[in-house]
């Protein structure tokens, strides 16, 4: 007992990162990560439970306490080999996810105390491991003979392809876009989560064994019954890949953006680079960005890098509604983002080339809760207002791409398009086909797509074996 | 760039097997290996293309596919640095990245006397769907124009192509001395049976095609070109207004009724990144990057 209250003495550790101004006008990452004393530090607040909570909140079920007892041992390989056990990619989810919802909410140092920073401990064994070069490459288990077809390469894809190769079994994947990691590539900016990390996670998978194809758009080139008829099964990690669009007047005026056109161009296309890179992005001394969520905290924090004057989040509800990360919504507002909250768009206001000038705004108060349980906003009469933009980027959430769904005969989908898949397999209603992530739940997290692609994994592996 | 290219494995290279340089050098044919594109595409639908690792994606249509060799028929005109650096490309270089087939293929029946028109480099897009009408047992008349002589291309290709083909240049040195649209005009004043238009060219060209075509009330197709980026239909980059709604160009498209397209609108967002587009192209000329 007496040696549990010290450790409640030590105080959470912060990392270490760019000041605000600075960070705001580059695009490396922000937080530059424990060094190893501050780690050593951090995971001696862990006590160890018997029976550990944090563990429950983990949708891929990692053993956190016994990783974090590595680290405290000075064993940062054996740390990261007991988080790849359960995680393959940990220096993906040590950055992304939302681990205040999750792990850390259910820790019991965070009763009294700030909680462990299990977030930032996987982190910094993840990265440990990487710098330091080779990796450790687990044992396969004896070829199976059978195949699986993976459709994306995003966070369900990667992770069920990890799992379903070390199982003994070929695994394809197929990417539409000309790089691997889906989202994690073509939508998490750069200060928030560098590409060469990805990149390493995925060249991790190669070297397991797991067979990249990109430029390939399946609906298009080859569809599900095709890949059927050469592999055993197909698992669909599409994600949410259609933009939403506000549906006023005026959308479609050059200079408004939806979040994913702006952070694709952004961060997959490297547009920030133009011109050593040369896809142009348009650069706004006035930015409007419409939502609230993380993407579009990435997209004003991108404006801001970008060289905007002013970046405005523009949000129909209140604070307490904001869907982002807290951390997200911290780090942007330090470095300068304004908030208008309780206000929703109107309509574009353009100039004669077609380009946008302004948006014209309506205030809102709050009413009763809505389906989703927060307030709904109400529009105030009259209240009316204009802001000057001259560059508009949408980022009210994303639905599910139809191009596959509907080249596909026999697979079900919701009302909403999203492909119908049960939670605990992800099997659908398509003999052979799984599916998971945001194209069955709808926008969603990393870790809850990976959570997804292990589900489906372990389905997809019985379903392989009594074959 | 040859770095670049080696990193990602010769395999997954598209290599250039012939280059044809035509229409005084503004316009540049290739045929580039893509053998699983090369048995899947049909008429209408266009590949994206990036030239290297730095390159952005650009949305091009293919003038024909050749499934036993594996090739695919690229036919451009440079307009810019991407367009610039492709031309420098010779016979057994690479091409980094081509994605397809995308888009919708072209809406192929028989239903009697077709008008094909083409303007420009349209005249590339436009020859495999003619090909196609004509092999659907329809009536297949062709129009192609271009600014003078110099710049017209295969016009030999859409002859053969077509039942009737007929030539226009703005400037009077070749064939008839006007637009297609003069020409349309004729035919339909003689013809009352044309059951559709299918027009392909530079927007304006499209835009007062459709005006007269309206006019004879006569169904009209386009087909549209606008910058894209994903060209999956994941950023909406390419969305158009047709009929009062908007559309994506890459998913929904590229061809469309072309009484409802809002052209002014399509004009205006192609012109988006002209600056840019001058700045990178600017760039390249001076320094070869």
């Amino acid at each position: 007992m007496v040696e549990k209250k010290e450790k409640q003495k030590v105080p959470r550790q912060k990392m270490p990162e760019q000041e605000p101004k600075v960070r705001a006008r580059n695009f490396n990452e922000v937080p530059f990560g424990y060094p190893p004393e501050l780690a050593q530090l951090e995971s001696s607040r862990c006590l160890q439970c018997k029976k550990p909570k944090c563990i429950e909140g983990c949708p891929v079920e990692i053993d956190i306490p016994a990783f974090i007892k590595l680290i405290s041992e000075g064993d940062y390989e054996g740390a990261a080999r007991k988080l790849k056990e359960r995680n393959s990619l940990p220096a993906v989810c040590g950055r992304v996810c939302p681990q205040e919802d999750q792990c850390e909410i259910l820790c019991i140092v965070g009763k009294k105390d700030e909680p462990v920073a299990i977030g930032r401990l996987e982190r910094f064994a993840a990265d440990w491991e990487r710098d330091k070069g080779g990796v450790f490459i687990p044992e396969k288990a004896p070829p199976t003979g059978k195949k699986v077809a993976v459709v994306g390469s995003g966070p369900a894809g990667l992770t069920l392809g990890g799992d379903l190769i070390l199982k003994g079994h070929e695994v394809t994947i197929f990417e539409a876009l000309h790089k691997t990691g889906g989202v994690l590539i073509y939508g998490i900016p750069e200060f928030r989560l560098p590409k060469d990390i990805v990149q390493s996670e995925v060249n991790y998978l190669e070297r397991l064994g797991v067979k990249v194809e990109v430029n390939c758009v399946v609906g298009r080139i080859e569809t599900v019954d095709e890949l059927l008829q050469e592999y055993d099964a197909v698992f669909l990690g599409l994600g949410a890949g259609l933009p939403q669009f506000l549906n006023v007047p005026g959308e479609n005026f050059c200079g408004i953006y939806s979040a994913n056109e702006y952070l694709t161009r952004s961060n997959l296309m490297k547009a920030y680079l133009f011109p050593q890179y040369d896809t142009p992005i348009a650069r706004g001394r006035n930015v409007a960005v419409f939502g609230a969520g993380n993407v579009a905290m990435d997209s004003a924090r991108t404006a801001l890098r970008l060289g905007a004057g002013t970046v405005q989040i523009i949000y129909r509800r209140s604070r307490d509604e904001m869907p982002a990360r807290i951390e997200e919504i911290h780090h942007a507002e330090e470095e300068g983002v304004q908030f208008y909250l309780l206000t929703a768009p109107v309509r574009f206001i353009g100039d004669d080339n077609g380009w946008v000038t302004g948006v014209e705004c309506l205030r809102m108060e709050l009413g009763e809760p809505d389906e989703s349980g927060r307030r709904r906003p109400i529009p105030i009469k009259g209240s009316e207002f204009q802001l000057e933009c001259d560059l508009a980027v949408v980022a009210i959430g994303a639905g599910p791409n139809p191009l596959l769904p509907t080249t596909t005969p026999g697979l079900d989908l919701n009302k909403r398009g999203y492909i119908v898949a049960d939670p605990e397999t992800g099997k659908t209603t398509k003999p052979g086909v799984w599916a998971g992530g945001d194209i069955v739940t709808g926008s969603a997290t990393v870790i809850l797509a990976m959570g997804a692609g292990r589900k489906a994994a372990n389905s997809i592996h019985e379903y392989l074996m009594n074959k | 760039m040859e770095f670049d290219l080696k990193q990602k494995g010769e395999e997954r290279l598209h290599k250039i097997t012939y280059k044809r340089e035509m229409a005084e050098k503004t316009v540049c044919h290739f045929k580039v290996e893509a053998s699983r594109i090369a048995r899947k595409a049909k008429p209408g639908q266009f590949v994206v293309l990036k030239v290297n690792e730095t390159g952005e994606r650009i949305p091009l249509t293919m003038a024909g596919t050749d499934p036993s060799a594996g090739t695919i028929d690229l036919i451009f005109q440079v307009v810019g640095k991407s367009t610039a650096l492709l031309r420098t490309l010779n016979i057994g270089d690479m091409i980094m990245d081509i994605i397809g087939p995308l888009g919708k293929p072209t809406h192929i029946e028989n239903l009697g006397p077709v008008v094909c028109v083409g303007g420009g480099t349209g005249v590339a897009v436009m020859y495999p769907i003619t090909k196609a009408y004509k092999e659907a047992g329809n009536h297949v008349i062709a129009i192609i124009g271009s600014r003078t002589k110099d710049l017209l291309i295969l016009e030999e290709e859409m002859r053969v192509a077509s039942h009737d083909l007929r030539v226009t240049t703005d400037d009077g040195s070749y064939g008839h001395h006007g637009f297609v649209t003069d020409v349309l005009r004729k035919i339909l004043d003689e013809r009352k049976d044309v059951k559709l238009i299918c027009g392909i060219g530079p927007v304006p060209m499209m835009k007062f095609l459709c005006r007269l075509t309206k006019e004879y009330g006569v169904k009209t197709i386009v087909s549209l070109n606008p910058i894209m980026v994903d060209a999956t239909g994941m950023c909406g980059a390419c969305r158009v207004t047709v009929g009062g709604k908007t559309r994506f160009v890459c998913v929904d498209g590229p061809e469309f009724d072309g009484h409802e397209v809002d052209y002014d609108e399509l004009v205006k967002r192609q012109r988006a990144y002209l600056p840019e587009e001058k700045a990178s192209m600017d760039r390249f000329s001076k320094e070869g990057i």
